[in-house]
């Protein structure tokens, strides 16, 4: 059995509603010294696959066809065995 | 004439559509469930607006993979005439039909409001009456609706006028203010580059009668019918 664990996060030049809204939150609980606040997504997988490698190469297509969007997302993720 | 309405898990306008076609228009028109697998029959297919899977994931992408949508690129591809409206409009992004994807709105808030409308392409299956009304009142209903392409491919839709509606003031003037998601360049609706296909955030269908504060929406319909009667 292998557990990936994907981040996913929008790229750097797509501007993030969400992590401003949390970062002025977090202003107005007196935390001045923020530059930025971003916010993604952890997606878990438990699966199995007859290598890590094989592991790796199903987890990147499904990153590719359906847990990101490459329009506005750019994912990582760690395979290991469990 | 037949249009078809997609219905989702989740979707919430497709009765509101239906109603529309069929009560205002005169039309035939149908429910599409998503796990139908062919179009035989119609000449323009909606999606409707509405929270799809539950937005789950990202809006409209576990929609992009039901069983009706294979079928959907093909009758696009074939030159069908296919309207995405709000979550139907994140679907056809998130399917690859139009470009670019949407963000939460900008200032991340839930937006229910009347917008105005700036015609920006009357050449269009879906806006060639609009040729003497170049401003539309029509309402919005969204929390992602700000509208994200890259620099070069904002550029391809301009120089290919695949724009259609640009968020404006009543008299159609397009500024900063009169953006209510924080959409690029005030981006409300485009077409592909074949024109057949529209994807709107705003909702013509919520526009049809005097009683629901404006008519404009029926442009839009009126338009689709008298192209397929041509």
């Amino acid at each position: 059995m292998f557990v990936a664990e994907i981040y996913i996060r929008l790229k750097k030049e797509v501007a993030d509603p969400q992590g401003l809204t949390v970062k002025s939150a977090l202003s107005s609980l007196g935390y001045r010294n923020l530059e930025e606040v971003r916010i993604g997504k952890i997606v878990n997988i438990k699966l199995e696959a007859g290598s890590k490698k094989e592991a790796e190469r199903e987890v990147e297509e499904m990153c590719r066809r359906l847990l990101s969007n490459p329009v506005i997302e750019e994912y990582q993720f760690k395979v290991r065995r469990e | 004439m037949r249009f078809g309405i997609v219905v989702f898990p989740g979707s919430n306008c497709d009765a509101d559509c239906f109603f529309l076609i069929k009560n205002i228009l005169s039309m035939p028109v149908e429910y599409i469930w998503h796990k139908q697998t062919d179009l035989d029959g119609f000449d323009c297919v909606i999606l409707p607006g509405g929270f799809s899977y539950g937005d789950y994931l990202r809006t409209g992408a576990i929609a992009r993979f039901s069983p009706i949508m294979p079928a959907i690129v093909e009758f696009a591809q074939r030159g069908g005439l296919v309207i995405g409206i709000c979550n139907g409009f994140q679907i056809l992004l998130e399917t690859g039909l139009l470009p670019g994807a949407m963000l939460t709105n900008a200032h991340s808030r839930f937006i229910c409001s009347e917008v105005y409308l700036k015609v920006e392409n009357t050449n269009t299956p879906f806006t060639h009456l609009c040729r003497d009304r170049s401003v539309l009142k029509i309402p919005i209903a969204h929390n992602q609706g700000n509208y994200y392409i890259d620099k070069k491919g904002l550029e391809e839709i301009n120089r290919d006028k695949q724009i259609v509606f640009r968020y404006s003031d009543k008299k159609g003037e397009v500024s900063r203010a009169s953006n209510p998601n924080g959409s690029v360049e005030n981006i409300a609706g485009i077409v592909n580059k074949q024109g057949n296909v529209l994807g709107m955030m705003p909702h013509p269908e919520r526009a049809g009668e005097r009683i629901l504060g404006s008519e404009d929406g029926l442009f839009i319909f009126d338009s689709v019918i008298k192209w397929l009667e041509k």
